[in-house]
């Protein structure tokens, strides 16, 4: 994977503030995510997860400091940052089929006028394998199942060929099995250096399956090792009333403020995580 | 039974009226998916009823219609792009404001004509059997124009209308996108106008592709489908119109409705008893 021309590549933000209009979603934060890493971006709903994501792509605008990537602010037309929305965000019953959407993901790289060529064809197909959907590429994404649609999104950011991924509540909505995948995936993706950014309320997975978590509410709380992210002190700080401690366990309520229910598989935490310490 | 085919086309303003049908048919149907799937349907209502005021115009300038329509449905539509995303207001607002006061205006100029009540029906439920060769060139040329656009451009307008935020990532400019969509539909509104009418133009922009939408899972399958049904939908509304004696613009729309009806209750995936079999299956 090549780390364009200034040497490490790495994603970087200085004192990053954005949000819509009145208090912004997020306030000054600051952090360095080196090359290949992977990062779990952790903290209550409404935190500024999602906007720190819509910032980082440039659907936002920062409102004060900066992004850098490679030491360039990110952009143009063979963006090397993906992005996997929240599958809400996503219309299942448009007419599109898996291939066409995985395609999708090629079309930074084409210009305005330019159809497809057996190069992207071959990428696409590469990244039907490498998901395990290749039977599926026929299919309208609405017949998928929700672990098969997250797949098929997941591909076309493959698809992007990108540096650095993002993952926005990737863990939500989806069964056993698919969280299984994704893991391996992300495994995967560590061998090729790509960098990854995953929001998720699951502070289990954050813990056990991330070297390196950010805690997020509006500011950066924490960032670091997990075992340094999750201390009691910097848990009541995120989650103010919402965590418990009980005898060296974390118990947080994270039912949902302003969170919405999407698909029928739609699975809420009401059930409480338990966090190490 | 070939007599019958052919008996209505002998007359030359009947062959033009077969053109203008099938140009229009096809146009609109295209165009209609995307109305459909972005949920544009209020939208190409309004455009068809704000276009008047542009008519009206024409009208007392002893102008070309069609011109008039042209030039009133690009304003409208630049009114609505740069209201809903400037003025901070949510687009059906601007359009609901935009549409009304527009139709006001029209009626208004209209009112002022003597024979006012029978152009106005003409241009409310079109008149095909009265296209005159110079209207068919712009309609001509007007489809072509849109058609190409579309064509050239299907794979920025398919992302832009699936998935506006990557659009956005890379680099497809998806407002620029939209404002060009909202001017391809003020045109094709124009060409719809001399012969289904303001009132009908709507139906042709939605019936069509929402019967495609049914039977399809591809927007390029959709699309294609979606011209074949406005295409037989407008040829088989001319001939009712000659043999019944009726409206031409109100049959092609009733045959397309027709159609749509049979798909929405057989349509393989998406029809009700496809729907209601799965349901029982499970």
């Amino acid at each position: 994977m090549s780390t364009g021309p200034g040497g490490d590549a790495y994603l970087s933000l200085g004192g990053v503030t954005a949000g819509y209009d009145g208090r912004p979603a997020l306030q000054d934060v600051t952090m360095d995510i080196p090359h290949g890493a992977q990062v779990a971006i952790v903290g209550p709903n409404g935190a500024g997860k999602s906007t720190l994501f819509k910032a980082l792509v440039g659907l936002l605008p920062v409102r004060s400091g900066q992004v850098l990537l490679h030491g360039h602010a990110p952009g143009g037309q063979a963006d090397p940052i993906a992005y996997v929305p929240q599958r809400e965000e996503i219309d299942w019953s448009f007419p599109v089929t898996v291939h066409d959407v995985v395609m999708m993901g090629r079309f930074g790289r084409l210009g305005w006028l330019r159809r497809p060529r057996a190069a992207d064809r071959e990428v696409v197909a590469r990244c039907l394998d490498e998901l395990g959907i290749a039977e599926l590429e026929k299919r309208a994404i609405g017949e998928l199942s929700g672990g098969q649609q997250q797949r098929v999104f997941l591909a076309r950011a493959l698809a992007q060929e990108p540096h650095v991924l993002l993952l926005d509540e990737p863990f939500t909505g989806v069964d056993v099995n698919a969280r299984e995948a994704l893991l391996t995936l992300l495994a995967r993706l560590r061998d090729q250096h790509i960098t990854v950014l995953v929001s998720t309320h699951d502070m289990e997975i954050a813990a056990k399956r991330f070297e390196l978590t950010a805690l997020l509410n509006h500011r950066l709380i924490a960032y670091g090792a997990p075992a340094s992210v999750f201390t009691p002190e910097h848990l009541s700080e995120a989650f103010g009333g919402q965590a418990l401690f009980l005898d060296g366990m974390v118990v947080i309520d994270q039912c949902c403020p302003g969170h919405v229910g999407g698909g029928e598989e739609h699975r809420h935490s009401h059930e409480p995580h338990a966090g190490p310490r | 039974m070939i007599a019958w085919l052919t008996d209505p086309f002998t007359l030359e303003f009947m062959q033009r009226a077969l053109l203008a049908s099938l140009i229009v048919g096809v146009l609109c149907s295209v165009i209609g998916t995307f109305v459909v799937l972005r949920a544009m349907a209020f939208l190409g209502d309004a455009l068809a009823h704000a276009i008047l005021p542009g008519v009206a115009i024409a009208y007392l300038l002893g102008a070309n219609l069609l011109l008039g329509a042209l030039v009133a449905a690009i304003v409208v539509a630049v009114g609505i792009g740069v209201f809903s995303r400037r003025g901070g207001l949510k687009e059906d607002t601007a359009i609901g404001i935009l549409f009304a006061a527009a139709l006001a205006f029209g009626v208004l100029l209209m009112s002022t004509v003597r024979s006012y009540a029978t152009d106005l029906t003409h241009i409310l439920f079109g008149n095909v059997l009265g296209v005159s060769a110079s209207d068919l060139w712009l309609t001509g040329i007007l489809a072509v124009i849109v058609l190409t656009v579309l064509i050239a451009f299907f794979k920025e307008f398919q992302l832009a209308s699936f998935d506006p935020i990557l659009a956005h990532m890379l680099g497809k400019r998806p407002e620029t996108l939209r404002f060009t969509m909202l001017i391809l539909l003020a045109l094709t509104i124009v060409v719809g106008l001399q012969t289904v009418g303001v009132g009908l133009v709507a139906a042709m922009l939605v019936t069509p592709a929402a019967t495609a939408y049914l039977l399809t899972r591809r927007l390029a399958t959709m699309m294609v489908v979606s011209a074949v049904i406005g295409a037989a939908s407008s040829v088989a509304g001319l001939y009712a119109s000659y043999y019944l004696d009726v409206a031409s613009g109100a049959a092609v729309v009733l045959i397309a409705t027709a159609a749509f009806l049979l798909a929405y209750a057989f349509a393989p995936r998406r029809g009700l008893l496809a729907r209601r079999a799965a349901r029982h299956a499970v």
